[in-house]
């Protein structure tokens, strides 16, 4: 089949991470923050979740940022403007609750960032007090800082090894803020999975109502696998039709990170073939 | 031609047997289990119909097939003019002639069905079927001049499909909108290669666009695009929801969220729409089963598809796990008799309580139940009832659900005015198949909830004709 869905700009925003805006004039009219796309590279490729960061109706594309880690994620990070992929599809997911909840505390963990992007643009729009905390493990990895400061009310940058903004992690001023006796009404976490376990446990005992975005293994994202079956409350959900956002506190996080690992040798493999591939090219 | 033969004579020529791939090594690959009838064998079945005035064989087909013909013209060696005859009322021959339930239908009806055996009904579809497309002399059935009228059918499953070809072939343009990346729903991604080849789906997908149905894949009809948009912007007059019942069912047990567990639709997926049993080749990852103990929780059909799959991909022990005895399975007898012919062991009269776990969260076992038949529940079964003390540990590295679907929620969540019912499947007007909100019409599983193949193709093709009927006269 023909690859039908065309890259029209790419770049990268820090290593391994790239920006891609492709044309997908139906799900650019449809997406709301929040919610995700199924994309598959090429034809023999897996189909991946990702959420995207922002879309433009009127030009009818959507922005996706991707960390180059497994072989599907490289191979997208390698296309260019021009270039196409054969599947996009989406939006997926529920689209994230915005309203007017007060202040809110909008926490980005490296990529984790661009899909807290929206959301945070949309709670601002609603009305909210949006306080963004960014983090990275060193300077090159805290991205769309200038994006999120033209609307944010203030932003806080952290990196593990302080090489830009507070040395240390997203969790340290969001528990100084507290401490300080600023009312936090409403908590986004998206990042690596103990960054948003670690969010959860600061705010659980203030009881702050407190949302993540869940990225489990998926493969269809219509609620038709049940592969990406997460626990919360005690109950199993699909994070592709019921979430991918849930409450903070019910998420069991230790599943999830057992589930997420459990083809970690089969994709290792996998990314060895390719980069064995990718030498012989070069050579 | 006649058949030269008396009725008593055609009696006595036995049911022909269907040549199959030899157990041992089919159970180490995907090809085909059944290889087809030879011309030979193909002639000698069909000698056996009796040609009944009143054929019971066809009021036993839910899409109505004119059997009775079209075993007549496979006699006379006119093969190609039996693959038009069905095509007539049967879009899609090559797929039913290999998955229908025929000895629930057309062949359970036959008359010397039970004395003799019946016809083989299906063997001879599916002979006529491969004749015609090896022969690349398709009788595609005329189009009616365009009406000028676009239909949007949501769902490419064999519901879909079958009203697409009636539709087409009545003049209207039709475009059929699929979630995933390929044509066919649950006869790409449910049903495993070695009992239905991919490439048979495609060759009937690659008719119907010769015969110029327009299929859009990655839509999810409700996301990508909403029904109303379909009918206010996109400038269709009439929609067909067939999502089908593709939903999951898991049985609520502890540790079904351990790694190693998947439902029978993740499973299938993976193997067969992803095509992750040809490692290297494609990249969706699936459990390595090889010398690992496998069972599916289920009795049906997918059931058996799950662990046959299992068993190719090299599984050690290869269980099925049923909580009632043999002959409650839900799964064709033909099923059934080729698994255990694949060493797959049927551990009936079993039902497991939890999935235990090792300290990373991978499945170790399943902690089941023996149990006994009591006496018969709603639905004429007999009800499984557990025996007390009977609690034992089967060792599993990998448990698959295979205990039924629910409905596709998606196009009804997005378009409140389509009224449904419990279950979320939606109301449909038994006859019109027309849904609460006018020009939308709903057939298949996401109506009846999971059912055949052949069931969901009667419905397509019901409601194409009530769709057309609502296009030329313009009355709701």
């Amino acid at each position: 089949m023909t690859a039908r869905f065309q890259i029209v700009a790419a770049h990268f925003l820090a290593p391994d991470v790239k920006l891609l805006r492709i044309t997908a004039p139906r799900i650019a009219k449809h997406h709301k923050p929040g919610q995700f796309v199924i994309i598959r590279v090429n034809d023999t490729g897996e189909r991946i979740p990702l959420t995207i960061a922002e879309s433009d109706p009127a030009a009818g594309t959507v922005t996706i940022i991707v960390q180059g880690i497994g072989k599907t994620t490289k191979m997208l990070n390698r296309l260019e403007a021009g270039d196409a992929i054969v599947d996009v599809v989406g939006p997926l997911g529920k689209a994230s609750e915005i309203e007017k909840f007060g202040t809110c505390v909008v926490i980005g963990g490296g990529v984790g960032t661009a899909i807290a992007y929206p959301t945070a643009k949309g709670l601002k729009q609603a009305g909210n007090e949006v306080i963004t905390i960014i983090g990275g493990r060193n300077r090159q990895l805290v991205i769309l800082e200038d994006e999120i400061r033209a609307f944010a009310d203030k932003v806080i940058i952290t990196t593990d090894d302080g090489s830009y903004g507070e040395k240390g992690l997203v969790i340290d001023p969001l528990k100084s803020m507290i401490a300080a006796g600023k009312k936090v009404d409403y908590v986004l976490a998206i990042g690596p999975i103990p960054m948003m376990r670690a969010v959860a446990n600061v705010t659980r005992e203030f009881k702050i109502k407190t949302v993540v975005s869940l990225n489990p293994i998926m493969v269809d994202g219509t609620g038709m696998c049940g592969g990406c079956r997460v626990q919360v409350a005690g109950k199993s959900q699909f994070a592709c039709v019921d979430g991918p956002e849930f409450d903070a506190h019910q998420v069991d996080f230790d599943i999830l990170t057992k589930r997420n690992a459990m083809y970690r040798d089969l994709e290792r493999k996998s990314v060895e073939r390719h980069q064995c591939q990718l030498e012989g090219m070069v050579k | 031609m006649a058949n030269p033969l008396k009725p008593a004579e055609r009696m006595k020529i036995p049911r022909q047997h269907m040549p199959e791939q030899n157990a041992g090594e089919r159970s180490q690959n995907f090809k085909e289990v059944n290889l087809g009838l030879s011309f030979e064998l193909a002639k000698t079945e069909a000698s056996r119909c009796l040609t009944c005035a009143s054929p019971k064989c066809v009021d036993g087909c839910p899409v109505g097939v004119k059997v009775k013909e079209f075993v007549e013209l496979v006699l006379d060696g006119k093969y190609l003019d039996a693959a038009a005859k069905i095509r007539e009322d049967n879009i899609l021959p090559a797929v039913t002639g290999r998955v229908c339930p025929q000895e629930e239908q057309c062949e359970g009806a036959c008359v010397i069905n039970k004395k003799f055996g019946s016809v083989g009904i299906g063997y001879l579809e599916r002979f006529v079927a491969d004749y015609e497309r090896q022969s690349g002399k398709i009788g595609l059935p005329a189009i009616a001049p365009a009406t000028g009228k676009k239909v949007a059918i949501i769902g490419s499953g064999p519901a879909g499909l079958s009203a697409a070809g009636d539709l087409i072939q009545r003049g209207h343009a039709v475009t059929v909108f699929e979630a995933l990346h390929d044509i066919g729903g649950v006869l790409i991604y449910g049903i495993p290669e070695f009992r239905l080849p991919k490439d048979i789906v495609s060759n009937e997908v690659e008719n119907m666009r010769r015969m110029g149905v327009q299929f859009e894949t990655d839509v999810v009809v409700g996301k990508t695009v909403t029904v109303d948009e379909l009918l206010n912007e996109e400038g269709f007059s009439a929609v067909l929801v067939a999502t089908g019942a593709g939903l999951p069912q898991f049985l609520g047990v502890p540790g079904e969220n351990l790694c190693g567990v998947y439902s029978a639709n993740e499973f299938l997926t993976r193997v067969n729409l992803m095509k992750a049993y040809r490692t290297g080749e494609f990249e969706t990852p699936i459990f390595d089963c090889r010398d690992k103990n496998v069972a599916v929780v289920g009795g049906g059909n997918t059931a058996m598809d799950a662990i046959r799959s299992a068993k190719r991909l090299g599984a050690k022990n290869a269980y099925i796990i049923y909580r009632r005895s043999e002959a409650e399975m839900p799964a064709r007898l033909e099923e059934v008799k080729h698994a255990k012919e694949e060493g797959i062991q049927l551990l009936l009269l079993n039902n497991p309580v939890e999935f235990i776990g090792d300290d990373k969260g991978w499945l170790r076992a399943a902690r089941c139940l023996k149990m006994e038949l009591g006496p018969a529940d709603e639905t004429g079964r007999r009800r499984p009832v557990s025996i007390q003390g009977s609690e034992y540990e089967l060792p599993l590295d990998v448990a698959i659900i295979a205990v039924g679907t629910s409905s596709n929620p998606l196009v009804q969540s997005t378009t409140p005015d389509i009224k449904t019912r419990k279950g979320g499947y939606i109301e449909a007007n038994a006859e019109t198949l027309k849904t609460s909100k006018p020009g939308v019409f709903a057939a298949g599983d996401i109506v009846t909830g999971g059912a055949t193949v052949i069931l969901a193709m009667g419905a397509g093709r019901k409601a194409a004709k009530a769709i057309n009927d609502y296009l030329s006269t313009g009355q709701w």
